[in-house]
Parts: structure tokens; C-alpha cells; sequence
């Protein structure tokens, strides 16, 4: 449960699918547009799912559901691409080792 | 609701008031420059914001934007020369823009317009960007005092974001900024527009004169450095384009410290994939930089969220190059174990095809890739090409004219079939044309709009002409 002033994300549909702009690609007007932000819960309490405000960084008040607390990045280096192991390889041959450039 | 009124908020309302919003987030009359027909004061427009080359160069160095180094590669050059014929293989340089505080060259775009915002007495800056230029401007509205909102396209439908652009949105929070993400689309100018209402904030769009007259600062500098170093001025000077700022900021500055270097646009080619499609956003491996808005913007480059664009690139370059997906980070990775540099793969779409563009001009002349880029976790080869393998992008080495963006990845097998391709400039400068003509007042297509479309396109009158009675025809 998070209380009032934990740093919170939430989410929101902004546009339904029906709502949209005409000049979208099929896959994209079957979506609605949705957003994502976070911020202070202006709330006492909530829980995950629960309908919230928060208090953003410029400290507007945004609301939504709330889906994460104290969010955290997970974006990484991904996995190993060996690929780039054998660029690296052609490379070095074809400037120093006398391989075919 | 806004000072006690309630707010119509659909789309359609809150794009009705573009006008009017954009006016007040920005205090520019755009009107005041338009003829009523085809024609526009774009050198008016570029003249009015108050700030000369001179002024940017000051607010630059107070908010330690710009004086990035030159560096000359060295070992890239000797592998051109080995791909290319004897006596061929220009000097291949870079300009290190990732040095600047947030990590690239758009900060010289974001300066200017904070500082403008912050003169003004606006509370704070908003900018619509899923690139460098949020971290810029998050980054110079920390400096300078202002509060800043970032809007961003970042996921598809399925929540799933673009690595690239998720570390752009950690940057912007790290350096103070409010995120907003958004999926897929282009009603991203809505939430904009919502949001400049509500807050009152500046709009610093990437697309405002007093964006692109700070990247002159790029151009004017490099013919400086060179001088400086090599006694001369660049032949050729390879520009990133997407929207078109890049180029036409740095086309300005070169021509205005009196550099006259072949002006060279390159863009990554993601041909066939759709902008705007929910289901391929996250099929390409670059977000920007890419053709998917390098032809569109400068085709058309008044479809932003400015009435008018300041960047207009057909005006300046002098060919425009497309290099594939696989050739790019291939190039980056060269950078990295040849030149013992780690930069952001979309920062070396010019380098790639500077590589490219070396080997048709004589050893002793100078190419320049005005631009790098921070790197980092999810902005790199190695967490895109994962991300991309994980999508069902296949990785291959052959030749890279083989590669479909959306279905495969193809390294050069060997560094000489990395390729430079032409796009056909007329083409581009007829469409542009075309699409102008259907301002005319009443049909009726002036002097003034002739002369104005040659300036736009560096076309001829005959080719102007022509274009136009085909296009009636």
C-alpha cells in the first residue's frame, strides 16, 4: 500500500480508440492513446489498481491508476549479442591483419 | 478548468485552439510573416527572435553548451582509404557533441529557448520529443531555473518501450524534469497542446527560430576549428536529418562564418515502416535520425507544432544520403574498437556515411560528421540489437542493400560494402513544391511565390515552372 507523498506511477487512457485522430494506421486506431507519469500520491492511501492523483515534478496534479510504487528503471545492457563480437573481429582483420576489406 | 472556466478537452476542441495556444506559449506572431499566398518571411522570421549568432554563442558558453572538440579519426580513415582507390580517402573527422552537458548537440537548441522563456517570464518550458532534445532541454531549464515537462512517445500497446527512449525518460527525471510517456501516435500534439494550456508554460519546439539559430553555433564553429587546425575549411560536412534542424541550423552557421563545404543530409533508411503503426514501433532500431521523418519534414516542413518551421533543409543540403540500420551499428561499433570511443548509435548515422563519402574524395580533402552522442544503458548497440533480436529482427552479415527494416538487421559483411545511397533531390524538391502550391491564394500562384519556392528548394525557375504546370495538368 502506498501512503500519501510516495513517489508513485500511474496510467491513464488519454484517447479511446473511438476518440482518435482519423490518420492513423489500422493497428493503431484499434489502441487507445495512453499515457504514463509519475509523481507524489496526493492521496492518504492506495493501493495498486486504485484510482489516485499525484503531484508531478513540476507539481501539477495528474490522475490515474495507480500501477507502480517507488518506480525504478529496468532498462539494461540486454542480452550478449555475438554478433557484435564478430564485427569487432572483422574490423581489426580488415584495418591490421590483412583480412579482405 | 483554467482562471475558473471549464475547458472543453476533446480533440477536436483542444486542436481548434492550436492558434491560439501556440501563440501564447511562444509570443511569436506567426502571422506577420505570411504573404496570404504561397510565399513566407522565413529570413524575417529568422531575424525577428532578437538573438544574432553572436548572442547565441554568449547564452551557450553562460550555460556550457558548445566548444566541442574535433576529432580526427584516424583509423577509420585508413580503413576508407583501404576500401577505396588509390589517392582516394578523405581525412575523416567528428565533431564530439556529446560533450556538451546532457550528451548532444541539441542542447545548442534548447539554450536559446529556455533562456528566451525564462526572459519572457514564462514559469517554465515544454517540449515534445522522444530524443536527445528532452534531456537538453530538462537539462538547460535546470540551469537555468524553469520547471520542465517532457512529452514522449515511448510505448506500444502491449506497455513494451523503446530502450533508447525509456533512457532518455530516466535522463529527463534525473535532471529534474516531469515525464509524460505516451503509446504510439501522433495525437502526442494534443497532449502538448493540453498541457501548454494548463501550465502556461513556454513551448520550446524543436522547430522555433530560436532553436535553429542556436545550432548555427555548430556550423560557425567547425569552419573556426578547421581553420584553425587544418589551415582550411571542411570540403564536405555530412549532417544527421530528421527534422531538419540539425542541418539547416549548421548549413546557416557554416555559411555565415563564410565556409562554403558541400552540405551532405544522411538519414538511417526505415523504408516501409510506418510512424505511426502501433505494431512496427518497436520494429525499427532507431528512433530518430531515420528517413521515416528526414523525407517528410523536409518535403513538408510545416507539419510541426509550430505554424511555420524554421528548420527548412531543402534550402541548404547539397545531396541527401540514406545508410541502412546494420551499416550504422556497424560504424559504431568501428568507432568504439578502431578510435577507442563509446558513442550513441543514432549520433553516428553521419559518421556512417562520412566512412561512405571518404572514399569518392581525394586524400588530402576533409569530411566532417558534425555530431556524437551519449550512450548508455538501453542506448547502445549491444541493449538494441538485443531488443531488436528479442522483436524478431533477424541479425545477418552480407550486404547490407539486402536489408528490410522491420524484418532483418544486416552488417557489412566487409567494411567496403557499407554504402552511402543517394536519394533523388528533385523528386524530394517537386514534392515539396506541390504540396506548397495548394496554399496559393485563390489559385493564384505569384512572382513572389515563384521566387519563394526556388529559395526553398535551390531549384531553378524552369524546374519550379515545371513542377507546377505538371501538377495542374
Amino acid at each position: 500500500m502506498a501512503k500519501k507523498n510516495d513517489y508513485v506511477r500511474i496510467h491513464r487512457v488519454v484517447l479511446e480508440p473511438a476518440e482518435r485522430t482519423g490518420k492513423l494506421p489500422e493497428d493503431t486506431k484499434k489502441v487507445p492513446l495512453e499515457m504514463w507519469v509519475k509523481g507524489r500520491l496526493v492521496n492518504e492511501s492506495a493501493n495498486i489498481g486504485d484510482e489516485v492523483e499525484v503531484r508531478t515534478a513540476v507539481g501539477r496534479t495528474e490522475h490515474g491508476t495507480l500501477i507502480e510504487e517507488n518506480p525504478c528503471y529496468e532498462l539494461n545492457y540486454g542480452s550478449f549479442v555475438p554478433e557484435i563480437l564478430d564485427i569487432e573481429e572483422s574490423l581489426r582483420g580488415a584495418l591490421f591483419g590483412g583480412k579482405e576489406v | 478548468m483554467i482562471n475558473g472556466m471549464i475547458v472543453d478537452k476533446s480533440y477536436a476542441a483542444v486542436t481548434g485552439r492550436k492558434g491560439e495556444i501556440i501563440n501564447r506559449a511562444m509570443g511569436v506572431d506567426y502571422s506577420k510573416y505570411e504573404s496570404g499566398s504561397i510565399a513566407f518571411d522565413y529570413e524575417g522570421m529568422m531575424n525577428d527572435t532578437g538573438y544574432t549568432i553572436e548572442d547565441h554563442f554568449r547564452i551557450q558558453r553562460d550555460h556550457n553548451v558548445g566548444n566541442t572538440p574535433i576529432f580526427e579519426l584516424k583509423n577509420l580513415t585508413a580503413l576508407a582509404r583501404k576500401c577505396a582507390k588509390p589517392g582516394k580517402g578523405a581525412r575523416i573527422f567528428v565533431k564530439d557533441e556529446a560533450s556538451n552537458p546532457a550528451g548532444s548537440f541539441k542542447e545548442r537548441r534548447a539554450a536559446a529557448s529556455v533562456y528566451h522563456a525564462k526572459k519572457m517570464g514564462y514559469k517554465g518550458v515544454i517540449a515534445a520529443t522522444s530524443g536527445n532534445y528532452g534531456a537538453a532541454v530538462a537539462s538547460q531549464a535546470a540551469m537555468q531555473g524553469l520547471k520542465c515537462i517532457i512529452v514522449q512517445e515511448c510505448y506500444d500497446s502491449k506497455a513494451i518501450g523503446q530502450p533508447e527512449i525509456v533512457e532518455k525518460a530516466r535522463k529527463c527525471e534525473a535532471l529534474g524534469a516531469e515525464v509524460l510517456q505516451l503509446s504510439v501516435g501522433p495525437e502526442l500534439f494534443y497532449e502538448v497542446l493540453m498541457m501548454l494550456e494548463e501550465t502556461g508554460y513556454f513551448n520550446a519546439s524543436l522547430y522555433s527560430a530560436f532553436g535553429i539559430g542556436g545550432v548555427e553555433t555548430l556550423g560557425y564553429e567547425i569552419a573556426e576549428q578547421f581553420m584553425a587546425r587544418c589551415g582550411k575549411h571542411p570540403d564536405v560536412v555530412v549532417c544527421a536529418n530528421a527534422g531538419g534542424g540539425n542541418l539547416t541550423g549548421t548549413a546557416r552557421g557554416l555559411r555565415k562564418a563564410g565556409c562554403n563545404a558541400q552540405v551532405v543530409a544522411a538519414s538511417v533508411d526505415l523504408k516501409g515502416l510506418s510512424m505511426a503503426s502501433d505494431e512496427q514501433f518497436n520494429r525499427k532500431s532507431f528512433t530518430t535520425a531515420h528517413t521515416g521523418f528526414g523525407v517528410p519534414y523536409a518535403t513538408d516542413p510545416d507539419h510541426s507544432d509550430v505554424p511555420r518551421s524554421a528548420a527548412r533543409p531543402l534550402r541548404y543540403m547539397d545531396r541527401y544520403v540514406t545508410v541502412k540500420q546494420g551499416e550504422v551499428f556497424y560504424i559504431t561499433e568501428a568507432v568504439a574498437t578502431l578510435e577507442g570511443m563509446e558513442k550513441g548509435p543514432a549520433g553516428n548515422t553521419s559518421l556512417a556515411a562520412a566512412f561512405a563519402l571518404a572514399q569518392e574524395m581525394d586524400e588530402d580533402q576533409i569530411i566532417v560528421a558534425q555530431e556524437t552522442e551519449y550512450t548508455g544503458a538501453g542506448k547502445g548497440i549491444q541493449p538494441q540489437l538485443a531488443f531488436a533480436r528479442k522483436n524478431g529482427i533477424e541479425l545477418l552479415f552480407g550486404d547490407p542493400n539486402d536489408e528490410i527494416p522491420g524484418k532483418n538487421i544486416i552488417f557489412p559483411a566487409r567494411p567496403s560494402l557499407l554504402k552511402a545511397r543517394d536519394s533523388d533531390l528533385d523528386r524530394m524538391r517537386a514534392s515539396l513544391i506541390r504540396r506548397q502550391i495548394t496554399r496559393a491564394k485563390d489559385g493564384i500562384i505569384t512572382d513572389a511565390d515563384i521566387a519563394y519556392l526556388m529559395e526553398e528548394t535551390r531549384a531553378t525557375r524552369e524546374f519550379v515552372l515545371d513542377v507546377i504546370e505538371k501538377a495542374k495538368a
